[in-house]
């Protein structure tokens, strides 16, 4: 029996020579990552290709620029000042010596160089844990030369991805409308640029007013409104090809027509014998479905990620408020409850959250709250701003906001801005005139 | 292309080593010097809790100290069969290196090598090689040092406000996951790190958990910044092995 007792002791023994102290690190800095972006090598006779093709004298460090400018604007990283580097780009992308990267305080590091292939861009880029002294990622692309500023934000994507665990959203676009003149008579031509702003293009010549311009999630397909003969049409532009197909021309007053998440049917509003309800038309055989059937005014719909459930504002209960309901028109349940007025809900591409413009005591908030209305959140406040617009990876909203343009109030301008969901990280979205109904397309390199 | 490397087991002992928690301890409490964090109340209610389940341990049957006299001490031999058998519930044995491990390294190692085969056979061996050495080490008077307090509070608090500084929370996290990452240490006496191990290392390759890699990435990142570690100066045995469970819920919900 003595024996049998030693032996369960020699059994259990070694567990306590493991026992461990645990220490719970429940905090930490929530300070942007500080990192270094090398610029991207580029040999002499690579150069002198890239100047005849592109008229660009050192594009690698042109790209370099674009990834720097792309992570600061996320406010999830600190890149940091290119004086106080210590090792030469060509070098530090073959073996960094991380002892000079540490000194500078940069936690990763960003290398890599840019080749000429037969008049084809070659770019190879690595990144580096400073701290560990490892590599975290290496990866080339070859594209054509003009091709040179996607790069520089594929780069982005890729680093994002890598370094915070979900997609990136910087390889994108921004379709919107451009405005000038008078605000009695103003201008509104349809435009499309990057996301940061860069290579802007008009897609109409301002002659008819548009209106809401919304990215489908799938393609490089956007629906808008516009007002032919003083009739409100909906119509269908790719961007890629440039084709416009007209959808159909609805009664009344007609709103925010949205694509669904498989891209196969748009979602909109109108007033048909005076009521505005939801309906939705499949873009295939042109049939359209009434979804809500209300006397009160119900508007912009926006379907979630999953397709099964729609949200859209109504003041069916007298003020106007956020609602959610099934697809088909069903179990209809209202989620906002806060006070003031609540519109243009628009689903977050994660399903998490629903996005928001909030008008309280003559102000106007963008906001979040859960899909269940729980959690609201104003992550802005101003004078006058709308139509917040989900980045692919639902981390950013962009939205734009008018402002009175001199001390006494007179004038206004219309400006895109956009900010992350903590609320901290707010910029203006720098456009070539005044903008305003942002949306932002899917990645473009998926 | 893609080669997991993966820890799936690396047990979370069942803690049992109840007893020994003093009095005193519970006095040194009152005196940590850390501001309360905003969810001040959860915390005060957690260590509440801890200290009930401590003052519960203290009531337990006291331990049966006779079974610790040298004749019951195990045989070399059959801790290394111990080790030997946490081995193989491995099912990547990697080299535990003196250094912060880098989640590159399963990258890397993603990109298979076949004329590195040969280097990660001996790096099995070097790894057990080194564990059965270890072992063969413990003696009686280091089992009985191990075997009692872990940090005081104001050691703790101590370590706490060190790793604070050092940990850039990475800000893209979700906030409905699970973002608990527990990492083992083992530490010389002035605080450096030996070797560092991530303990659910298999989520590190789970689909859908990148968040996590990323988390513990700027765990490893932080530890690595902040060494050597504010630790006791005295006690070595006692805090050697360290558990850090790195957990930004609190922070990413404000």
């Amino acid at each position: 029996m003595l024996f049998r007792y030693i032996l369960i002791l020699l059994i259990l023994l070694p567990f306590k020579a493991f026992s461990l102290i645990e220490v719970d690190i429940t905090r930490g800095n929530l300070s942007p990552l500080p990192m270094a972006v090398s610029p991207l090598f580029t040999d002499n006779k690579s150069k002198e290709v890239f100047q005849k093709i592109i008229n660009k004298k050192d594009v690698g460090s042109e790209i370099s620029i674009i990834v720097e400018n792309n992570l600061k604007q996320s406010g999830l990283f600190n890149p940091l000042n290119k004086d106080s580097f210590l090792q030469e780009a060509d070098i530090a992308h073959l073996k960094p010596r991380f002892e000079d990267w540490a000194l500078i305080k940069a936690q990763a590091l960003i290398t890599g160089k840019v080749t000429a292939v037969d008049g084809k861009l070659r770019v190879e880029f690595r990144m580096w844990d400073v701290l560990a002294g490892k590599e975290m990622m290496a990866l080339a692309f070859t594209t054509v030369p003009t091709n040179w500023r996607r790069v520089g934000h594929i780069i982005t994507d890729k680093v994002y991805e890598r370094l915070t665990g979900e997609k990136g959203y910087f390889d994108t676009r921004i379709i919107y409308v451009a405005e000038e003149g008078p605000k009695v008579q103003r201008i509104k031509k349809l435009a499309i640029m990057d996301q940061d702003g860069f290579n802007v293009k008009y897609l109409t010549l301002g002659n008819e007013l548009v209106l809401t311009p919304r990215f489908s999630p799938t393609n490089q397909m956007v629906t808008y409104l516009s007002y032919f003969r003083n009739l409100p049409r909906v119509y269908l532009l790719d961007i890629e090809t440039g084709r416009q197909d007209v959808v159909g021309d609805f009664p009344g007053m007609t709103f925010a027509p949205r694509f669904s998440p498989d891209g196969k049917k748009i979602i909109m509003s109108f007033a048909k014998d005076g009521n505005s309800d939801i309906y939705t038309m499949d873009l295939e055989n042109r049939v359209v479905a009434r979804i809500t059937n209300h006397p009160s005014i119900d508007t912009s719909p926006s379907f979630s990620p999953d397709g099964k459930y729609i949200t859209f504002n109504s003041d069916r209960s007298r003020y106007q408020q956020i609602y959610i309901m099934k697809s088909d028109g069903s179990n209809v349940k209202r989620i906002s409850f806060g006070k003031g007025l609540y519109g243009t809900p628009v689903w977050s591409p994660r399903g998490d959250l629903i996005a928001f413009t909030k008008l309280h005591k003559g102000k106007f908030y963008i906001g979040v709250m859960r899909t269940d209305g729980s959690g609201e959140r104003l992550l802005t406040e101003n004078f006058y701003q709308e139509a917040p617009s989900w980045s692919p990876n639902g981390r950013v909203l962009i939205f734009y906001r008018e402002t009175k343009t001199n001390s006494k109030g007179e004038g206004f301008s219309a400006k895109l801005w956009s900010i992350d969901l903590t609320g901290y990280n707010e910029r203006q979205v720098v456009t070539e005139s005044d903008a305003s109904d942002p949306s932002w397309s899917s990645l473009l390199s998926n | 292309m893609i080669a997991a490397i993966s820890l799936p087991f690396l047990s979370k002992r069942p803690i049992d080593l109840p007893p020994i928690i003093s009095v005193q301890l519970i006095q040194i409490a009152d005196n940590t010097n850390i501001p309360f964090a905003p969810k001040a109340k959860k915390i005060i209610e957690k260590v509440k809790k801890k200290e009930k389940e401590k003052l519960v341990s203290e009531q337990a049957p006291p331990k049966i100290v006779k079974k610790e006299k040298p004749d019951a001490v195990p045989l070399p031999d059959e801790k290394i069969k111990k080790v030997k058998k946490l081995e193989d519930k491995k099912q990547n044995p990697e080299k535990i290196e003196n250094e912060i491990k880098q989640v590159s390294e399963f990258e890397k190692k993603e990109l298979f090598d076949p004329n590195n085969i040969a280097a990660l056979i001996d790096k099995s061996k070097e790894e057990t090689a080194e564990i059965t050495n270890k072992t063969e080490k413990i003696t009686q008077d280091q089992d009985k040092t191990v075997d009692v307090l872990g940090l005081s509070l104001s050691e703790e608090d101590a370590l706490k406000a060190q790793i604070f500084g050092c940990w850039s929370i990475p800000l893209g996290l979700p906030y409905d996951e699970n973002l608990l990452v527990k990492i083992k240490l083992e530490l010389k006496p002035d605080g450096s790190v030996i070797r560092s191990e991530i303990l659910d290392h298999a989520r590190m390759n789970k689909p859908g958990q990148g968040f996590y890699k990323v988390l513990a990435e700027s765990a490893l990142r932080a530890i690595k910044l902040c060494q050597p570690l504010r630790v006791p100066t005295t006690g070595y045995e006692r805090w050697k092995d360290l558990q850090l469970n790195f957990d930004p819920r609190e922070m990413l919900e404000g």
